[in-house]
């Protein structure tokens, strides 16, 4: 009897990635899943913080999709080595911060390395030629198999029809007239196909898979790049990105200013790491302080602060401001009008 | 058999899950671990984890702002 191969097929948590898989299962290969954290996934963190995504099921899509193909799931912390990645992308960002070309490069070499460790024979992706404009093109799909130093152990079921046989194909690891021939935008294909595997509540994120893709997100990135002069991050960096109005009235400071319940409950855990206002003469907002703000820019922020609780009309409220010691004051203001915010101080 | 506490306060999913998925890694068939943490969404999450990678739900509970998973580490 021939030798069971196993595969490990990238789960992104949408359909693509999840129709690949079991392209593949259903020709009796084992597979297993990984999925790869960066910090930027959209699900996860976004729905532990805003309320109003509570009604949503609190799913992760990725075990969700693991669950469905019953396959082991292996997810994997790469924070650390994926700022490299976002932040020296060698082919250049999408149309926002998304670095797509050589995060898949990444993440496949990330694959590689797995399947050569846990000794399984090749790897899949859900690529599917011409889906993506930037990543996913007939012309990139060998960067990647080639820059990822995967070459043809890497499977791409949903296209590999249009491309040539790579080594599970002529080994006969897998029947490439079982595989598919899908291209271009049209999501129809995979649709057809879900319905024949009886997939449905598969996710559909509007945005793709992570918030790099992202217009708003991908503008608070850069100006946190460029207010602190440098491209570093750390995790709570590109989480508070996730939450929060950011109004940034000067070079030297930003204002993160929570827009409900869900959220001002997630940015009370970071009144340690900064100044925090809030108004106690009315109801309003928790508001953190990002930056080294002086004594009148802390005045301005208070004035802000005041125009988003229910005092923005009144003659003047009392702000409190918490130092990150702990140490607290009244600040004593008049609210800012709307007129008085310029729209471009709106991150 | 090995009892076992993890502490993933403060982490957001994905976080607890691959923290657990780490320390199940370090343990044996039929030991358990606590995970405590203060994202509500691992009370889906970790369970799911479970189911897919063989382990148990022994239980789950929730206490002021803490969710707290105990499992049996599967074979
Ligand atoms: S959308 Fe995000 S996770 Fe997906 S390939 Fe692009 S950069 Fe990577």
């Amino acid at each position: 009897m021939s030798k069971q191969r196993k595969a490990v097929a990238l789960i992104s948590g949408g359909l693509d990635s999840m129709l690949a898989a079991k392209t593949v299962m259903e020709q009796g290969v084992h597979v297993e899943g990984i999925n790869f954290f960066t910090g930027f996934c959209v699900e996860g963190h976004t729905h532990a913080i805003r309320d109003k995504d509570k009604a949503k099921p609190k799913r992760n899509n990725s075990l969700w999709v693991a669950e469905q193909l019953g396959m082991k799931l292996h997810i994997v912390d790469v924070i650390e080595e994926y700022k490299n990645v976002l932040i020296n992308p060698r082919h250049g960002y999408g149309a926002h911060m998304n670095p797509c070309l050589d995060c898949k490069i990444f993440m496949v070499n990330k694959a590689r390395q797995w399947i050569a460790e846990n000794d399984f024979d090749f790897i899949i992706t859900g690529e599917v030629i011409g889906q993506r404009p930037m990543s996913q093109r007939k012309a990139t799909m060998p960067i990647v198999a080639k820059e990822s130093g995967a070459d043809d152990l890497l499977l791409r079921p949903l296209c590999a029809k249009n491309l040539p046989p790579t080594l599970p194909e002529r080994e006969g690891w897998v029947d490439r007239e079982r595989l598919h021939d899908i291209t271009g935008r049209s999501r129809k294909p995979q649709m057809v196909m879900a319905e024949q595997f009886g997939f449905d509540d598969y996710a559909q994120p509007a945005g793709g898979c992570c918030f790099l893709t992202d217009k708003n997100y991908s503008a608070k990135l850069v100006d946190l790049w460029q207010a602190q002069g440098n491209k570093e991050y750390e995790l709570d960096d590109v989480m508070l990105l996730k939450v929060g109005r950011h109004i940034r009235p000067q070079p030297n400071f930003k204002l993160i200013v929570a827009r409900e319940e869900g959220e001002g409950r997630f940015l009370q855990g970071y009144k340690n790491e900064f100044i925090s206002m809030n108004c106690i003469s009315h109801s309003g907002p928790l508001v953190l302080i990002d930056g080294s703000p002086s004594a009148e820019d802390l005045y301005l922020a208070a004035r802000i602060t005041a125009r988003f609780g229910q005092g923005r009309d009144a003659e003047q409220v009392d702000i409190n401001v918490m130092q990150t010691d702990g140490s607290e004051r009244t600040l004593q203001v008049k609210p800012l009008n709307k007129q008085e915010i310029p729209e471009e101080w709106y991150i | 058999m090995n009892k076992e506490t993890l502490n993933a306060r403060r982490l957001l999913c994905p976080l607890p899950v691959i923290r657990t998925q780490d320390k199940v890694k370090q343990l044996k068939a039929g030991d358990q671990l606590e995970v405590i943490c203060t994202d509500p969404g691992v009370m889906q999450d970790i369970p799911a984890w479970c189911r897919i990678n063989g382990h148990k739900v022994l239980e789950t509970k929730s206490s002021d702002h803490d969710y707290i998973i105990i499992l049996e580490v599967g074979a």
